[in-house]
């Protein structure tokens, strides 16, 4: 009997949550629509997840593809496939590596800190301050930080997608000595626009998930430092969640036949 | 017309935490131009109450009036139009971290009325000024203040829109005695050339005497005395006896976990 009470209580908390997080979103999305917008705020925040997120996506995605060229050479080499190292590096980054990979390295670096930053508003009252100051603090914290993610990390994944076919090219070229006019021929031929686009709405996607974990926790985290920690814990670690369960439905709802 | 009436009404403001009843028909007025100060023990409500008059919190029952206008359960043009009216001084001043001195103290006319930078700056020095800061703090940031300072920026920021209502919540706790009595001074002062209504929680006895025309106290989610400051000291009753002399022995038991 406890323990079925005690699943019980977990499966209601469970739901609980869900609901939370949906009534969140909807006034969150309620808040993204409607006036007045702080430009300048999203800006600033187009600029932390944008370009400061490029180093380290970057070098993430420049060795990702060196790897699975490398990887790929040697499994397809043992049914004398080598040829095809190419098109699996292109389609693997632009369809897959690329947006999950950026949305994992963004959602450690942007939504701890968006979670760290908001819990510590919380818990000194600035956020309370803000509703004093006639200020909706939905749409002066949270508003242009949804917008920021939603739209700066298609544009980051594009990036991500070049440098790690461009790794695969490297290590392509100089180790596994393909020509570099046929590795470019073979990158591009098997290339469809759909793709790309794929990658980008997972993306988008995903920005939007790392933005809204990292608000959700901040701002419903309680108990001074150590709530703070556990707020940039969760953050990091349902958008993580997160990211892969929406990879599998978006790439189920453009791939599957 | 409007004199007749309190600035601020609370009538039976019940709100609870989970089991937890935190305040239990909480009823107090609070006139025009009148310096209410509530005291009471730590984990009383005292907070609590700000929050639910401020819309921060709602409660599950009661009125509050603030002008005559119901302000529970109201809808989003009327917790606009109250808002407008209250500035707060928070207990730990509740700085954004990310905005200098002066960004801090012209928030609300910047974010809420809409006041260019140039103006909204000038009227931010000439708040600081009316605190003791000179301009050479307004382009500090919050971290670089000491507790002190943090509190009377606080303060700028609280009456930078000339409000009507001005909340104080423990406006000296973590302070020396001298700059107690400073920032006392200051409330003092800023309450009485806005013409404002003031409301403060405190447990500071010394700063209760000093700011308040009349003292409540809140005791088990009810507010169980309230009269004029004068009166305090000859209450017969042993709940704000104790609490005034600051004893250990009393009515009022402190939950101590060993």
């Amino acid at each position: 009997m406890g323990f079925l009470a005690a699943v019980g209580r977990i499966f209601l908390h469970f739901l609980e949550a869900i609901g939370r997080v949906t009534q969140f979103t909807g006034t969150a999305l309620f808040h993204c629509a409607t006036p007045p917008y702080y430009i300048a705020h999203v800006g600033r925040q187009m600029l932390e997840i944008g370009y400061f997120s490029l180093p380290v996506v970057g070098l993430t995605a420049l060795f990702t593809g060196m790897v699975l060229a490398l990887q790929s050479y040697t499994g397809f080499a043992r049914f004398s496939a080598e040829g095809a190292v190419a098109t699996v590096v292109v389609l693997s980054v632009t369809r897959e590596l690329g947006p999950v990979i950026a949305g994992l390295m963004v959602a450690g670096r942007i939504g701890a800190s968006m979670a760290a930053e908001i819990g510590t508003m919380r818990v000194t009252e600035q956020i309370d301050a803000l509703s004093t100051l006639s200020t909706d603090p939905f749409k002066y914290l949270v508003a242009p930080r949804l917008i920021a993610g939603f739209t700066m990390l298609p544009l980051l994944v594009l990036v991500a997608d070049i440098i790690g076919v461009f790794g695969g090219y490297l290590v392509g070229i100089y180790k596994l000595g393909f020509n570099p006019a046929t590795y470019l021929k073979r990158t591009e031929e098997f290339l469809e626009a759909m793709d790309v686009i794929s990658g980008l709405v997972k993306a988008g996607v995903f920005g939007f998930i790392i933005s809204l974990m990292g608000c959700y926790h901040g701002y419903h985290s309680r108990g001074g430092a150590q709530g703070v920690g556990a707020a940039t814990t969760d953050a990091v670690v349902s958008a993580s969640i997160l990211i892969l369960v929406f990879n599998y439905a978006i790439t189920e709802i453009f791939f599957a036949k | 017309m409007t004199e007749n009436r309190p600035k601020i009404r609370i009538r039976g403001l019940v709100k609870r935490f989970g089991r937890k009843v935190v305040l239990n028909g909480v009823d107090l007025d609070i006139g025009y131009r009148e310096s209410v100060v509530i005291i009471g023990g730590s984990g009383t409500g005292k907070s609590v109450m700000l929050k639910c008059i401020l819309g921060l919190l709602a409660p599950e029952a009661g009125s509050i009036q603030v002008d005559g206008e119901e302000v529970v359960g109201a809808g989003r043009a009327v917790r606009e139009r109250v808002s407008r009216k209250i500035g707060m001084l928070f207990q730990g001043a509740a700085l954004f971290d990310s905005l200098s001195v002066w960004e801090n103290v012209s928030f609300g006319l910047m974010q809420a009325e809409g006041m260019g930078r140039t103006e909204a700056r000038k009227i931010a020095e000439e708040k600081l000024a009316a605190v003791g800061l000179g301009k050479e703090v307004a382009i500090l940031s919050p971290a670089e203040l000491s507790g002190g300072m943090k509190k009377r920026v606080g303060l700028a920021r609280a009456i930078a829109t000339n409000p009507e209502v001005i909340f104080f919540d423990e406006p000296t706790t973590g302070l020396d005695p001298i700059m107690s009595d400073v920032i006392n001074d200051l409330v003092v002062k800023s309450v009485k050339e806005l013409g404002a209504t003031a409301l403060s929680i405190t447990h500071d006895m010394a700063s209760a005497r000093k700011i308040a025309h009349r003292i409540a106290m809140l005791h088990a989610g009810r507010i169980i005395w309230a009269g004029p400051v004068a009166a305090i000291d000859h209450v017969d009753n042993a709940y704000v006896d104790q609490f005034i002399h600051g004893r250990a022995e009393g009515p009022i038991k402190m939950e101590v976990r060993a």
